[in-house]
């Protein structure tokens, strides 16, 4: 350790700087990958809006399908819903 | 209502087995009907830390195999009341432990009338520490602060909340909290070692307490006694927090400071 060293700025030291930052850069990378980190709520709003549709029409549990895509500026939130081909108990208005 | 809170982590080494039987005993000296299980088949160590290894007679997997009764696995602590140990078992094989098993003894416990259900995860991702997690109602993901350890809870998270029951049935998501050990205030001064708002800034869980680095923690291991049975150390008391806040207690921040020598620590050396 040099002299000037005692005078130098002790908070944040390069090293455990590096390793916030190389953290950071990896984590988002790895999170924008795996999906690992969909939002918590997605489940729950899963449920309920297949609540919504069932008060229309009679889908089954796996009809509704998400995916959420991150990307480095937005996330993407994609939702489809499988009609049944039969659409029971609607009428069709034409 | 009993909730099964899982301590896990993903990288070996950083404290689970220390912070399950530290929790749980805290827990029970709060007066809460508690049960710590250890999934770490083939490797068990929960038993040592909590000095029953010689009480060990039947285990997890000959409960779930139905070859002894819950009651005759469950190992009562004998300085703590409300606190039960269940032992994890030594066969290598990896298969042992099966969801549907896990689930069954989990739903006698909590018929038993237990409070919390701590669930020790081996390190890892495997089965094991899946299992560990799957059914959890709550999360104490232990991270020290270091680059790979952190890297490991953020890939812990993920896997909580898209590979667990709740995550897979559609219900409210499991609770996270965020457990630091090994902290040495010290060095996150000189600026060798993350902070925790360095940590919590990356993992973006809620903090449940920062665990100093101690001697403490050896020597409970060594003696078999969770480190908060002391309740004059660092560790002891700064788990002991972490307990108040599991409860919904709000507390300071303790031990995150660095500790001013005094004259004579300063003229040797030592805190």
């Amino acid at each position: 350790m040099g002299l000037l060293d005692i005078f130098r700025n002790r908070t944040q030291d390069p090293s455990a700087k590096m390793a916030k930052e190389r953290l950071q850069i990896l984590i988002a990378h790895e999170r924008a990958q795996g999906q690992h980190r969909a939002p918590t709520y997605l489940p729950e709003m899963q449920k309920e809006i297949l609540e919504v549709i069932r008060k229309y029409v009679h889908v089954e549990d796996d009809a509704v399908k998400f995916e959420v895509e991150h990307n480095e500026q937005y996330e993407l939130f994609e939702l489809n819903i499988t009609l049944p081909e039969k659409l029971e108990g609607t009428q069709r208005r034409e | 209502m009993s909730k099964v809170l899982v301590v896990t982590s993903g990288k070996g080494g950083v404290g689970k087995t220390t912070t399950s039987a530290a929790i749980s005993s805290g827990l029970a000296m709060a007066g809460k009907k508690t049960v710590v299980i250890d999934f770490d088949v083939g490797l068990r160590n929960l038993d040592l830390i909590m000095g029953v290894e010689r009480r060990v007679v039947y285990d997890i997997v000959n409960v779930i195999h139905g070859e002894a009764g819950l009651n005759q696995a469950l190992i009562r602590h004998k300085e703590v009341d409300n606190l039960y140990v269940l032992p994890a078992s030594q066969t290598k094989d990896k298969d042992a432990l099966s969801e549907d098993g896990v689930g069954k003894v989990l739903d006698d416990l909590r018929e038993e009338g237990f409070e919390y259900i701590v669930c020790d995860s081996p390190a890892g991702i495997e089965r094991g520490a899946q299992l560990a997690m799957y059914f959890a109602d709550e999360a104490i993901v232990v991270s020290n602060p270091e680059i790979s350890s952190v890297r490991d809870s953020d890939r812990m998270l993920g896997i909580l909340a898209s590979k667990s029951r709740r995550a897979k049935e559609g219900e409210t998501a499991i609770k996270e909290h965020l457990l630091i050990t090994r902290y040495a205030p010290d060095r996150v001064g000189t600026g060798e070692m993350l902070s925790v708002e360095d940590m919590m800034e990356i993992l973006a869980v809620p903090l449940l307490g920062v665990i100093p680095e101690s001697n403490a923690v050896l020597q409970a291991s060594n003696a078999g006694r969770p480190v908060n049975l002391d309740k004059t150390t660092d560790a002891g008391q700064a788990y002991e927090d972490a307990v108040a806040r599991l409860l919904g207690e709000e507390r300071p921040m303790r031990f995150i400071e660095i500790e001013k020598k005094g004259f004579l620590g300063r003229l040797f050396g030592r805190s």
